[in-house]
């Protein structure tokens, strides 16, 4: 009998149970979206703050000083101590290697430009966007990654040609279009592009590293190179020197992808390397991603707080709506338990049913969001199913519990002549 | 107390009373009769805007406080010499004028100085004041605060002065002995320099500063604004933009904008949602007034514009209400998040009332429109 009449409730009152469950499936969908964002968007901001270029720097671990003034190198070319070329691919096989969005490395050299050697510059050899290859893995990284906002107008060479990329300014000056040859270095080398970076990068030539290493007389010499990683925002543990922690502590410190771990594990993995976080953009990146995941938890707890409202406001309006059923069943001589028992099994269904729909509903808005405004994929995290589904229990049954503690209480004769 | 009495002291209080017009009288009392369903009613309406104001606020004064933090990436203009020359005397006061207080500006003299062992090394002059509010990231273990005192980057410091031991530098043959007050970590080129304050620097060298760098507050376009400015007042000077922390910067606070935009949309939706259920409700449940009324011989339109005229009346009291509440809920988010408040936005107020009102006409009208084809006897009989 309890059965049939939930069975019949659903299947006559199809206007009234469309409405509620309309309001369960919007207020579910709701809340999956802002719950699947606000989980994924530390990551996918982490990734936009990348947009601000390396953030660590790793050096040979003996390194002299830089004299380097407005990006004019002042050091003889022969001074100081390499990394080598071969070692870089190891990057990929530290801990974190899935946390590294990309790494470049750096060779400056001075250089005669111009015809007759004209003017002494810095020649940068690096890499732009190189195939590199670690055990079975093929990768592709370079300044295109770890120096997003370079601009090349013309074409980036090939890291294995011997064209190159040449200042803005510098351009200017020698009066040189992208495809005209320059002598750089006693070379006849062809310009693939004009290189503006708003930098110190618009007073030098830019070429593959190969050919810098060449120039150098030092091939596999690298000096220095920018690694961009993905970290987690630093914290108390994250500031301990790792010398001073218990072994536990000092597993859960490695295995954090806090900038200092990542530093360290660079550190091991490159020899006689020195790893250092760029503080202007490793410190800054922690707290506006502190910032922006403290603004959409507290957004999403008012999504949450309005859909969980919307719900309990349609499933009161529903039962409300229904005195007259009551007065009937309570007339028939149901007891207020099995009026309660019917109205929440009914509850439950809708919460049931509106809770699957407005899931998909809600992965599916997640999904758009992600695609319109980050351009990724968003995540949605499987365990948030049976969160979501009992949330929506919840909200339904305390919409309802209100409502039907007042029809419960009718009297059925006022109910009936409707009148209550 | 006979029921003459009675009756007089009705109508005498009857004429007393203003002489409302019945269509008044009748929004009046509907409220004050029935005040549990108005009141819930009211309360969705309340809720619901304040949502919708708070997420509002939030959106247009994010920008602000967002970019507020993004400062802390330092200067986004650079003004520097032509072709690496000093800069021309007094344009620090130049720039500093032209600013107005819109931001920061931070003077750096660079020369390449020799160790007592022969090494070269960068010396730089600059106002330590400054430099500690634009460069926020330096990590120090003491900032200068005396005569002859340097600031030594961690890399200069195991070259020139290994245990912290005072030093002397050499440049064109004048010698200026320092003491380190500190040791300076960034993780750039700065480790490899020795900072002295610029007075000192200008006596020692008889250099000028050669570079300014200068943290604009405010958008992209009054960035934008301030570099044509600050090129036009300094012929002698190059005014470059830092594209590096301009383009993060407006790349990260985009896609922000972007999902609290998304977001605010969702919530006003899922709001708007709520206030629509409660009403229809409510409406609902007083079909038998509506019986009673066109019984009467109320004209369609006198219903139509009763119903209306009650939802915009609850529309328009929740939406005031509400948009309290919402600033206070902003407020509270922005002291929480950004440990700063958010300013009020009164620009928000015409839109979350017109939006308030639209949603309770819109939850009056649908209820009627379902009513109006029954006929009132059978309303009246319960059915």
């Amino acid at each position: 009998m309890f059965l049939r009449m939930v069975y019949e409730s659903f299947r006559r009152q199809k206007r009234r149970k469309l409405l509620a469950g309309i309001a369960v499936t919007l207020g579910v969908a709701v809340a999956t979206a802002m719950i699947a964002v606000a989980t994924d968007i530390g990551d996918k901001i982490n990734r936009e703050l990348r947009s601000y270029g390396a953030n660590l720097l790793v050096t040979p671990q003996e390194d002299t000083l830089d004299v380097e003034i407005g990006g004019v190198n002042l050091k003889p070319p022969s001074d100081g101590t390499f990394l080598n070329e071969a070692d870089l691919p190891k990057i990929r096989g530290t801990f974190w290697h899935h946390n590294i969005v990309g790494f470049s490395p750096m060779l400056p050299v001075n250089a005669a430009v111009g015809q007759g050697g004209v003017r002494d510059v810095t020649l940068l050899g690096t890499y732009f966007s190189k195939q590199l290859t670690f055990g079975k893995e093929h990768f592709v990284t370079g300044v295109t990654m770890t120096h997003p906002w370079w601009r090349v107008q013309g074409a980036w060479p090939g890291d294995e040609s011997t064209d190159i990329l040449l200042g803005e300014r510098l351009a200017q000056q020698l009066g040189i279009k992208p495809g005209d040859e320059v002598q750089v270095a006693g070379r006849s080398l062809r310009v693939a592009g004009i290189l503006s970076t708003g930098g110190s990068e618009d007073d030098q030539v830019v070429a593959p590293l190969a050919l810098a290493q060449q120039i150098s007389g030092k091939p596999g010499a690298v000096r220095r190179v920018y690694v961009s990683a993905l970290t987690k925002p630093e914290d108390a543990l994250a500031r301990r020197d790792p010398k001073s922690m218990s072994p536990e502590m000092f597993d859960r410190w490695y295995c954090s992808p806090y900038v200092q771990s990542i530093a360290y594990q660079l550190q091991e993995s490159i020899p006689h390397s020195h790893a250092e976080q760029i503080r202007q953009v490793a410190q800054n990146e922690g707290t506006v991603l502190a910032r922006i995941k403290g603004l959409m938890l507290l957004v999403t707890l008012a999504a949450l707080f309005a859909a969980a409202l919307a719900v309990s406001a349609a499933m009161a309006t529903a039962i409300f709506e229904r005195r007259g059923e009551v007065g009937l069943m309570k007339a028939l001589g149901a007891g207020n338990f099995a009026i309660a028992a019917f109205f929440f099994a009914e509850a439950t269904l809708l919460a049931f049913l509106g809770g699957v729909t407005g899931f998909v509903a809600g992965a599916l808005l997640a999904h758009q969001i992600g695609r319109s405004i980050f351009n990724a994929q968003i995540t949605i995290q499987p365990v948030l199913f049976p969160v979501i589904l009992a949330i929506a229990a919840c909200v339904t049954f305390a919409g309802s519990a209100a409502a039907i503690h007042k029809a419960v209480r009718f009297d059925p004769v006022f109910a009936l002549r409707g009148e209550a | 107390m006979s029921s003459q009495a009675q009756t007089r002291a009705l109508v005498s209080r009857r004429e007393k009373a203003p002489n409302t017009s019945m269509f008044a009288r009748m929004l009046l009392r509907a409220a004050v009769l029935r005040r549990g369903r108005a009141a819930s009613a009211l309360l969705a309406m309340v809720i619901a805007a304040a949502v919708a104001t708070a997420m509002m606020n939030l959106y247009v004064d994010v920008q602000a406080k967002l970019r507020r933090e993004f400062r802390n990436y330092g200067a986004n203009v650079v003004v520097v010499g032509s072709n690496g020359a000093s800069l021309p005397e007094g344009a620090l006061a130049q720039v500093e004028s032209q600013l107005g207080g819109r931001g920061m500006a931070v003077p750096f003299g660079f020369i390449v100085a020799r160790s007592e062992q022969g090494q070269s090394v960068v010396v730089a002059g600059t106002d330590f004041d400054r430099v500690r509010n634009l460069d926020r990231w330096w990590k120090t273990t003491g900032w200068p605060s005396a005569a002859r005192q340097a600031l030594v980057g961690v890399r200069a410091s195991s070259v020139v002065s290994p245990e912290g031991k005072p030093f002397t530098l050499s440049f064109q043959g004048r010698k200026l002995p320092l003491t380190p007050a500190g040791t300076l970590l960034t993780g750039g080129s700065e480790d490899s320099r020795i900072y002295i304050s610029l007075p000192e620097f200008i006596a020692w060298t008889g250099v000028q500063p050669s570079t300014i760098e200068v943290a604009v507050s405010g958008s992209t376009e009054e960035v934008n604004a301030m570099l044509q400015k600050l090129a036009k007042s300094l012929p002698g000077a190059e005014v470059r933009p830092v594209r590096q922390i301009m383009e993060g910067e407006a790349r990260v606070l985009d896609k922000t904008r972007s999902t609290l935009l998304a977001s605010a949309i969702l919530i006003s939706l899922t709001a708007s949602l709520c206030v629509l259920a409660t009403l229809i409700g409510w409406v609902f449940d007083r079909r038998r007034d509506f019986a009673i009324m066109k019984a009467l011989g109320a004209s369609e339109k006198l219903l139509n514009g009763f119903f209306a005229a009650e939802a915009a009346v609850l529309g328009l009291i929740g939406s005031i209400l509400g948009f309290g509440i919402g600033i206070g809920m902003a407020a509270w988010i922005g002291r929480v998040n950004f440990h700063a408040p958010v300013i009020p936005r009164f620009g928000v107020l015409p839109w979350v009332m017109a939006g308030s009102i639209a949603v309770a006409l819109l939850s009056a009208i649908l209820p009627i429109g379902l009513l109006r084809r029954v006929q009132p006897a059978i309303i009246l009989r319960g059915e």
